[in-house]
């Protein structure tokens, strides 16, 4: 599953993110605001157009992330 | 001091919003801008201070980075002086790695990172006093002895707050870490987080709260609106009684040091005339610009901007722009300059461009004056729908008028761009604070001193050569129109007037066009004075409501929406960009709408009054 196909309030864990491209800079970002491997994410909210950006919390920070961006995102439910 | 003992040179680093601004602002006694959201400081500044032992220390602000490799202009310096790249700055001999105690996970990994550059370095543990509030609890000792770096708390907005840290520096240069075989910095993160800190909740309660309610879809939005037009009724309404006080001030002193001058008329022309007239026109608008910043200070403090962002993203998406936009468009309302540098944190160039070309149609605080000058002169100063203040109501639309029309704008360029890949938003969220009264009554005297310097410095230079090419050549033995139609200012604005005419501009206006591209706010002084000159004892705002149509002062409205921008804004375009290409671009653009805008405004507005 993708953390933009989470529905809202509920948690996961990251699996990985992908690049889209060669060497992917938003990937290469994401990865560096902490989305790896065994990290408990939570999709907090959405924007209000269009449920778009969405508000995640990842570690102890909030991000807003397009839905393209966290696309990017493999996550998986939480046990 | 004791020169025996050779400075130190130290450099602030860490992730944005850490409180790195703040601790330098402490240490130095400096007045950089702190606020609440990331990518506040763009650029590296340096300061000094001298520990109690004597020794001087020089300290160098930079960019927040959330990593070594950096994605954006601004991270690019700070990643440049760290790795002793930057042109004409040596390495410097500490780095004071910064991290905000209520948000390791994140900024510790980029602590790990700027460790493995094996450099002298310690680590501010900053925000202490969040962290205690929410009952998180870190045991420094075993942090210290996992990062292997000394580890020192910090309260960067508390006096004494950093006393510790300026000991610890004092006591010599910090040994330097071990360097690390390439583990996985995450990993390693992690591990230190279970081992030395304990956390009741992973986000501040309030937080929560706060957020629930700002980005609620609806709510969220709403709420967006009503502090936007809340904040031009307060402009409007608060700043009267205010304005009436300078203005009778000003008048007062006028007519005083003008009798005063009663023998030497050429003298007391250019004293009341040119100098009370001109500069006092602009003076009472002092009270207007303060109100407004009281509440952009207030925003950006309390982190409520990047919510903003986040609500308007897919707007400005739409529109060919980012989320990210929102903060430096927000600045430019203030001034384009600031607005335009603080596009440097903005990642991809392509919104970035944008961003800066269609800053100049935010409604600066230079263009105040004109707005306020026409609103009090033709529009009506009462209450409408029973609550909102219908001169308040206009000035709210001019600037929804700016705001749209860069929307538009940015969606044409959006058409006519070729690359269209995938744009960035990815936007941190800080934790919501209450402002300090301190630092904003600190911001508000800085806002009114770089007022008054203008008011004194470039405003009263040009108000003062206008005053002489509106005086001289003086008018002919015999002549009967007022002598200013005679002057070297008289033959430019008629000759002007060929081109303004059919957008509904008089020769007066035409004039005080010109100096107004340097400043804006000079439009208004030189009305003033060209009026004040061609015999005129009224007020300039009584002269304008009886001497120039509607239709006219419409037009001048439409005009400023779009006005050309100020020099300086230009050459900030120039050095920011690199390129001329871009300025042409923007000053082409903004002309023509500005015409056309004008035009149709005059226009409409004459065939609907007829
Ligand atoms: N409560 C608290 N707030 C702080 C502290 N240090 C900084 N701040 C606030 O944190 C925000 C970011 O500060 P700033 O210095 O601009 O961060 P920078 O991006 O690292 O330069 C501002 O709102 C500051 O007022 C601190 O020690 N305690
Ligand atoms: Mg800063």
């Amino acid at each position: 599953m993708r953390l933009s196909e989470l529905s809202q309030g509920s948690d996961a864990i990251v699996q990985e993110v992908e690049n889209v491209s060669e060497g992917d800079p938003i990937a290469r970002r994401l990865r560096d605001y902490g989305f790896v491997r065994g990290e408990p994410v939570r999709l907090v909210g959405r924007g209000p157009i269009g449920a778009d950006p969405l508000l995640v919390q990842i570690g102890y920070t909030r991000f807003a992330l397009r839905r393209a961006e966290a696309a990017r995102v493999l996550v998986e439910g939480a046990a | 001091m004791n020169e025996s003992v050779a400075s130190l040179r130290l450099a602030l680093v860490g992730s944005p919003n850490c409180g790195k601004t703040a601790l330098f602002n402490l240490l130095t006694g400096g007045r950089q801008k702190v606020a609440n959201y990331a990518g506040v400081t763009v650029e590296r500044k340096e300061g000094r201070f001298t520990a109690p032992s004597g020794r001087g220390f020089q300290l160098l602000d930079l960019p927040g980075a959330y990593s070594l490799e950096a994605a954006s202009p601004d991270e690019m310096i700070t990643r440049d002086v760290c790795l002793g790249n930057f042109p004409g700055e040596t390495v410097p001999d500490v780095i004071v790695c910064v991290a905000d105690a209520t948000n390791l996970r994140l900024h510790l990994r980029f602590v790990l990172e700027v460790r493995r550059l094996g450099r002298p370095m310690v680590l501010a543990l900053n925000m202490m006093d969040a962290a205690r509030k929410r009952g998180i609890e870190i045991d420094v000792p075993k942090l210290e002895a996992a990062l292997g770096i000394p580890v020192i708390e910090t309260i960067a907005v508390r006096r004494n707050g950093a006393a510790e840290l300026v000991r610890r520096l004092d006591g010599g240069l910090p040994q330097v870490a071990a360097v690390d075989s390439g583990a996985d910095l995450h990993a390693e993160v992690r591990a230190m987080i279970n081992d030395a800190i304990r956390m009741p909740r992973r986000t501040a309660e309030i937080d929560d709260a706060i957020d629930r309610i700002v980005l609620h879809p609806l709510l969220g939005l709403g709420l967006l609106g009503v502090i936007m037009f809340l904040i031009f009724q307060a402009v409007f309404s608060w700043a009267a009684p205010l304005m009436e006080g300078i203005d009778a001030g000003v008048g007062f002193l006028g007519e005083q040091v003008g009798a005063g001058l009663a023998s030497m008329p050429v003298l007391q022309s250019l004293v009341v005339d040119g100098i009370f007239a001109g500069v006092g026109g602009v003076l009472v608008f002092l009270p207007q610009i303060l109100i407004l910043f009281l509440f952009i200070l207030a925003l950006e403090e309390s982190g409520y901007l990047p919510r903003a962002a986040f609500l308007l993203d897919r707007l400005m998406l739409k529109a060919g722009l980012t989320g990210r936009s929102f903060i430096p468009l927000l600045s430019s309302f203030a001034c384009a300059i600031p607005g335009i540098m603080a596009t440097r944190s903005i990642q991809d160039p392509r919104d970035r461009l944008t961003t800066i070309l269609i800053a100049p149609l935010m409604t600066c605080s230079a263009r105040l004056p004109v707005y306020a000058l026409l609103i009090a002169a033709f529009i009506p100063d009462r209450t409408v729908l029973g609550i909102f203040n219908l001169q308040g109501v206009v000035l709210f639309s001019l600037y929804v008028a700016g705001i749209v029309s860069a929307l538009a704008v940015a969606w044409v360029i959006k058409l006519v761009r070729r690359d269209k890949s995938e744009h960035a938003l990815l936007m941190e969220l800080p934790s919501y604070r209450v402002p300090h009264p301190r630092d904003i009554a600190i911001g508000l005297w800085e806002r009114a001193t770089i007022f008054l310097k203008r008011v004194g410095g470039i405003i009263l230079s040009l108000t003062i050569i206008l005053w002489f090419l509106s005086t001289f050549p003086g008018a002919p033995e015999g002549a009967t129109d007022p002598a200013i139609n005679y002057s070297l200012a008289g033959t430019l604005g008629r000759w002007m007037h060929t081109v303004f005419a059919p957008i509904g501009f008089n020769w007066q206006i035409c004039i005080a066009l010109v100096p107004g591209i340097a400043a804006r706010e000079v439009a208004v002084s030189s009305l003033a004075t060209v009026y004040a000159l061609s015999g005129n004892e009224d007020g300039l705002q009584a002269i304008v409501a009886t001497q120039w149509s509607l239709a006219t002062a419409l037009s001048l409205l439409a005009w400023y929406v779009f006005a050309p921008m100020c020099l300086s804004t230009l050459a900030t375009v120039r050095r920011e960009t690199n390129s001329w290409r871009q300025v042409w671009i923007m000053t082409g653009y903004l002309f023509a709408l500005a015409y056309v805008a004008s035009l149709l405004t005059y226009q409409i507005a004459r065939a609907m009054s007829t």
